[in-house]
């Protein structure tokens, strides 16, 4: 435990004087982004199971990485790009697919089982594996994950514009002359990057907290795609930095605050709404409501 | 007013040199099944065209042939002068199908503004020319104020105003409407065909309207264009909507009933409004 003082200067200058503490902030606020930026794309194209998905099937990725003695962030990256590959495969909305990505699901988990089998000893690895452990990311850790990231914003920049349209309006889009399927692919790959480094900080039982809560804030607060993101990834970003502020303090888990203050946000503003509709209402009870 | 594939043998599509659509003995299918053959029509800019027919009669297969997103199997098919290409600026389409739902907090305006710019490259967030393009093209649907409306909200009606602004924002000279009346009650599906109708006059607009029931569009329609049976029959309403002409085209006894405020009512053979395969 380190001791806390009420001077958030020194609180924060003592933390950053730490080297680890550097790399999980800087790991962090990438991860944040870009899950912040995808996980609105996840909520208005309904694909929280396949989230839930790639982020089991990258767990098994991970243990046969750890099987070979490689970084376990290159079997997520392989593992969740297959399936996601995969989803892509099946068909354009693949997300909605709920038996075909729940067979695919079944099918990793059990090849997890098998890596965990062979490989005795690695309570820890899997530990982290399933809850995170973002202290311990390593320099090279940092490295890869700012060039995933990057590569990731990138390509969103490219197609943002075109993803959004084949979201909203799947059949207009075709009409128009969008490659469906190509802009299928490139979202569940980009998914795929963005849950294989958010492992890192929430491991893969609490993915959602990352890459589903807040763009589900963001997408209550405003019907403007743009603020949307802007919105999710400051949720996210502040869910990762109060969590790791926390845990530098405490030692408690940093998923665990980061899930708590994500969770927080929604639960705020589901409140929030339901009062201020109440209210309106109550100051308006003659409108009727739209039809 | 030209006449075909009723009782004479199809084929006969001779039209003008700039015919908008022009078929030819098109046929199309699926694999092994033939949805409807001998087709052969032409339609004229500015016309207001019903397509008719039983569900699964090949409609919207035709929508499809149209937007270049499948071929015919036999026949000639020209849109503009040309074979139809996926990607067409000049065709603004309406599907039946919407990935939007009552839980889609996006404003109207977007979807409306990616009509036009959402096949572009890059983020492109807010550009003045596109928000400008919107609001013509919301005014021009009577959905001005539906503007910072989410979509999740809208009723039936309102969002086929969306729809149809988001198709109209690129100024196309064709417009594919595919079951735009098949969630309005009969009020509203006036009001929607009274819009459509008042676009196609002033914007000269050439619109094809998949519809179940003739009966709100038949005042304003230039011509019919009937699917069933796997066949294709195309004229003006009062040509193809007769008893001899259904019948022959549907192969058995059709009879076509007008009631006191000139309703049609189809009776035998098929019921177009639950319609299934002979």
């Amino acid at each position: 435990m380190t001791d806390f003082s009420w001077n958030l200067v020194t609180d924060l200058r003592l933390m950053w004087s730490f080297h680890f503490m550097q790399n999980a902030f800087e790991a962090g606020t990438m991860i944040a982004v870009v899950a912040g930026i995808v996980g609105y794309l996840v909520v208005l194209r309904r694909s929280a199971f396949a989230t839930h998905a790639l982020g089991h099937g990258g767990f098994s990725g991970a243990a046969a990485a750890v099987l070979l003695g490689a970084n376990p962030v290159y079997g997520l990256l392989v593992f969740t790009m297959g399936m996601g590959t995969g989803m892509a495969l099946l068909g354009q909305r693949a997300a909605n697919r709920d038996v075909e990505i729940g067979t695919l699901l079944a099918f990793t988990l059990g090849l997890g089982l098998v890596f965990l089998s062979l490989y005795k000893g690695f309570a820890d690895e899997v530990y982290s594996l399933l809850f995170g452990e973002i202290l311990g990311i390593s320099d090279a850790g940092v490295v890869l994950t700012v060039e995933v990231s990057a590569v990731v914003l990138a390509g969103l920049a490219l197609i943002a514009r075109r993803l959004l349209f084949a979201s909203l309006d799947e059949d207009v889009a075709e009409a128009k002359g969008l490659p469906m399927f190509g802009l299928g692919l490139a979202f569940m790959l980009m998914l795929a990057v963005a849950i294989s480094i958010a492992v890192q900080i929430v491991g893969v039982l609490l993915i959602f907290a990352l890459m589903v809560t807040p763009a589900a804030v963001a997408i209550r607060l405003t019907q403007r795609p743009l603020y949307a993101v802007l919105t999710s990834v400051a949720v996210a970003l502040v869910a990762t930095w109060v969590g790791l502020f926390v845990q530098f303090f405490s030692n408690y888990p940093a998923s665990f605050f980061i899930v708590a203050i994500a969770f927080g946000g929604y639960l705020s503003v589901r409140i929030g709404q339901a009062l201020a509709g109440r209210l309106s209402r109550r100051a308006a009870p003659s409108t009727p409501a739209p039809s | 007013m030209r006449r075909e594939g009723l009782d004479d043998p199809p084929g006969g599509g001779s039209g003008d040199v700039g015919s908008v659509i022009r078929a030819d003995g098109l046929e199309v299918g699926y694999r092994d099944h033939v949805v409807w053959k001998d087709a052969s029509f032409t339609v004229e800019r500015g016309e207001f065209i019903a397509l008719i027919g039983p569900n699964g009669a090949g409609k919207t297969t035709l929508f499809r042939l149209l937007l270049g997103l499948q071929r015919p199997r036999a026949g000639t098919l020209t849109v503009f002068g040309v074979r139809p290409e996926r990607g067409n600026p000049r065709i603004g389409y309406v599907p039946q199908r919407h990935t939007i739902d009552n839980e889609t907090n996006v404003e109207s305006e977007t979807l409306v503004r990616l009509g036009g710019s959402g096949a572009r490259w890059g983020p492109g967030f807010s550009w003045r020319a596109e928000r400008e393009a919107a609001a013509v093209a919301l005014r021009a649907v009577g959905a001005t104020e539906l503007a910072h409306r989410p979509l999740g909200a809208l009723s039936g009606g309102e969002l086929q105003r969306i729809f149809l602004a988001e198709a109209l924002i690129g100024n196309p000279e064709m417009l594919l409407l595919d079951e735009p009346l098949s969630n309005l009650d009969l009020r509203r599906s006036r009001e929607l065909v009274e819009l459509v109708h008042g676009l196609v006059q002033s914007r000269h607009v050439t619109t094809l309207l998949v519809a179940h029931d003739i009966n709100p569009l038949i005042e304003c329609l230039d011509k019919v264009i009937y699917v069933a049976n796997g066949h294709v029959a195309t004229g003006r309403p009062d040509e193809v909507l007769t008893s001899e002409g259904l019948s022959a085209l549907y192969g058995v006894s059709v009879e076509v009933l007008h009631d006191s405020r000139n309703n049609i009512v189809i009776v035998g053979g098929e019921n177009p409004h639950e319609g299934r395969g002979p």
